[in-house]
């Protein structure tokens, strides 16, 4: 067992340095193609204030002179040392911007994953164990319609009911005005938090629920939940004994891999909310032509969905009794 | 799927997958025609009849330029939904070529085409969407670029796997045999399996294509403020919604919503119709 989980990291290593390898290489490649100057959208409307020599030493200073191949040359032996060069618009190193805005993204995320992942799973439950029941076909409309909802959306209807007219919660940011983070207590930061972790689990929940409800009709279905309800189980029983140990794994693994959507959401309620995390940073970095940000905060999410993927696999691995007995029968 | 949520239970699946697939037709229709006949109405700039809430001539209310915004809405969700069906198509074509590539052309196009999907889904997809679109410096081309650069892998994987599953059955193996022509195998062999899923895959593609790029457009790197897709439309609601003008973002995204589930029900009603199994249930 020891000996396969580190064979096991080992080749999820090797596997995240060819890719963080590949999509680093994609994307420079993407990124030096664009049309965008950034020495333009950097200096933004003051473009006719500056003049040549400025601009000149602007180019200078981010080594926009030398050739692509060059810089991707530098870049690259950068990068393997873990740095990730200078963020333009914030004057310090990407790795300690991205560092700052995940942690205070990480909240959000955080919040909002184990909420949808719980109130999905259950929803899925409610759903499954009582097909076409008037609940199921209910959660049903509710799962197909999140589905189709922009996340964007749904954060700017609670801004509108809960910020605006009802005046419960802040309008945006991540702590109170005037205030630095450290000074926030943890109350206020929750009080921020709350309405875009609500948007973003109100999102989530559609997928897990949907899965979890097909994998517990299938459950239904089989031959021990038949079984049981012969021996005169009820239909919670079953639920609670039968299905739930063999619906849990699936729906675990969904939630662990959905880290992309999760990341993509935050983005976007982000900016509903001008909370200041890795989604506005990416955001900002894109609009204002900061190259190496936006580099960095690629391959940074890369290894955040990875990560989600191989902890769903190790997940399964330690999880699973089956899994484990199969190990131990090879080795 | 979804059909049986609405329908009377009287009815046969196929009655009501019929019946599905139909309401989405004619709701497009609807829209397409809509906003043809309201043309550029929703240019029109009225400063008496700023900041109107909805009313029984104006159902979605006007702006703060005093446009209406039930044109504006239609016009934006004309503009989404060709940007979004562009896109789509796109992705679906490459899906196409690149998944039969991958499944004729040898292992080392194999490799190749798989390690680029891996690649592709594993970068969070609004994260590469905002690179792609910053690849190719906005606008709308940068959008239909982006989604259509994005979206292939899935359909990909589903076609690669189709082709060879197809290319190791026994009758595809015993055709040459007979003396059937490889173009003549690809047409009656190949095709008929690979035609539907490649509809259905378009089909399901266009939900996504059209969300994530009002997504894009609603960060900004998508249109300018002179199409106004429906993105565009609520990024300048956000600007107006503390002060009340609430139904600025509620119409627009209203019929964004309907029109998403409307080709997610359009999609997933063709595939039971294509799909003899799911269809004798």
């Amino acid at each position: 067992m020891h000996l396969n989980l580190t064979k096991f990291l080992l080749a999820k290593t090797m596997r995240l340095v060819l890719l963080v390898a590949g999509v680093a290489t994609l994307s420079f490649v993407l990124v030096s193609h664009s049309p965008i100057d950034p020495v333009d959208a950097y200096v933004g409307a003051a473009i006719m204030k500056i003049s040549p020599e400025q601009r000149q030493v602007i180019i200078a200073r981010w080594g926009l002179d030398r050739p692509p191949l060059t810089r991707f040359a530098r870049w690259a032996a950068q990068l393997a040392r873990g740095d990730l060069g200078v963020s333009t618009i914030f004057n310090e190193p990407v790795t300690s911007v991205i560092a700052k805005r995940f942690v205070t993204s990480l909240w959000l995320m955080a919040l909002a994953w184990s909420f949808s992942g719980l109130l999905g799973f259950v929803l899925g439950l409610i759903a499954g164990a009582r097909e076409d029941s008037p609940a199921d076909r209910l959660i049903r409309l509710y799962a197909y319609t999140m589905a189709a909802t922009p996340t964007f959306w749904v954060g700017m209807m609670l801004l509108m009911i809960f910020s605006v007219y009802l005046g419960w919660t802040p309008v945006c940011s991540a702590w109170p005005p005037g205030l630095s983070i450290e000074q926030a207590t943890l109350g206020q930061r929750l009080h921020h938090l709350l309405l875009p972790a609500v948007t973003l689990s109100l999102i989530g929940v559609a997928q897990i629920t949907l899965h979890t409800r097909q994998k517990t009709v299938e459950a239904m279905h089989s031959d021990y939940a038949i079984f049981a309800r012969a021996q005169g189980e009820s239909t919670v029983g079953i639920v609670c004994r039968q299905v739930l140990r063999n619906v849990a794994l699936p729906a675990l693994t969904l939630q662990f891999a959905s880290l992309g959507e999760l990341f993509g959401g935050a983005v976007l309620a982000e900016q509903v909310f001008s909370y200041p995390g890795l989604g506005r940073a990416t955001v900002e970095a894109g609009i204002r032509g900061d190259v190496p940000l936006l580099l960095g905060i690629v391959l940074f999410s890369t290894v955040f969905v990875f990560t989600g993927n191989t902890l769903a696999d190790l997940l399964y691995q330690v999880v699973d009794p089956r899994m484990r007995e199969g190990q131990g029968g090879t080795a | 799927m979804t059909a049986r949520l609405f329908f009377p239970s009287q009815w046969d699946r196929r009655t009501r997958t019929l019946a599905a697939i139909g309401i989405c037709l004619v709701f497009f229709a609807v829209i397409f025609i809509a906003a043809w006949l309201y043309g550029d109405q929703g240019q029109v700039t009225a400063l008496k009849l700023r900041k109107l809430p909805p009313s029984w001539e104006r159902p979605f209310g006007t702006d703060w330029l005093g446009r209406d915004m039930l044109a504006r809405t239609l016009k934006g969700i004309r503009i989404s939904l060709g940007v979004g069906l562009t896109a789509a198509t796109c992705s679906a074509c490459i899906a196409l070529l690149l998944g039969l590539a991958a499944a004729l052309l040898g292992r080392t196009v194999d490799r190749l085409v798989t390690w680029l999907a891996d690649a592709a889904m594993a970068t969070p997809h609004l994260v590469l969407l905002i690179l792609l679109s910053f690849a190719c410096g906005g606008g709308a081309k940068g959008v239909i670029i982006a989604v259509a650069a994005s979206h292939w892998p899935a359909l990909t994987r589903i076609i690669r796997a189709e082709v060879l599953q197809l290319r190791s059955a026994d009758y595809v193996k015993l055709a040459p045999q007979l003396g059937k022509g490889p173009y003549w195998i690809a047409r009656r062999h190949l095709l008929p399996h690979v035609a539907p899923q490649f509809l259905v895959g378009l089909l399901l593609l266009f939900p996504h294509a059209i969300l994530h790029a009002a997504g894009l457009t609603f960060l900004g790197f998508g249109m300018p403020p002179h199409m106004p897709a429906i993105g565009v439309l609520l990024a300048e609601s956000m600007r107006y919604l503390s002060m009340g003008l609430w139904w600025l973002a509620v119409a627009p995204g209203f019929i964004l919503i309907v029109s998403v589930l409307a080709f997610d029900v359009l999609g997933n009603n063709v595939r039971a119709l294509l799909d003899p199994k799911t269809l004798r249930e």
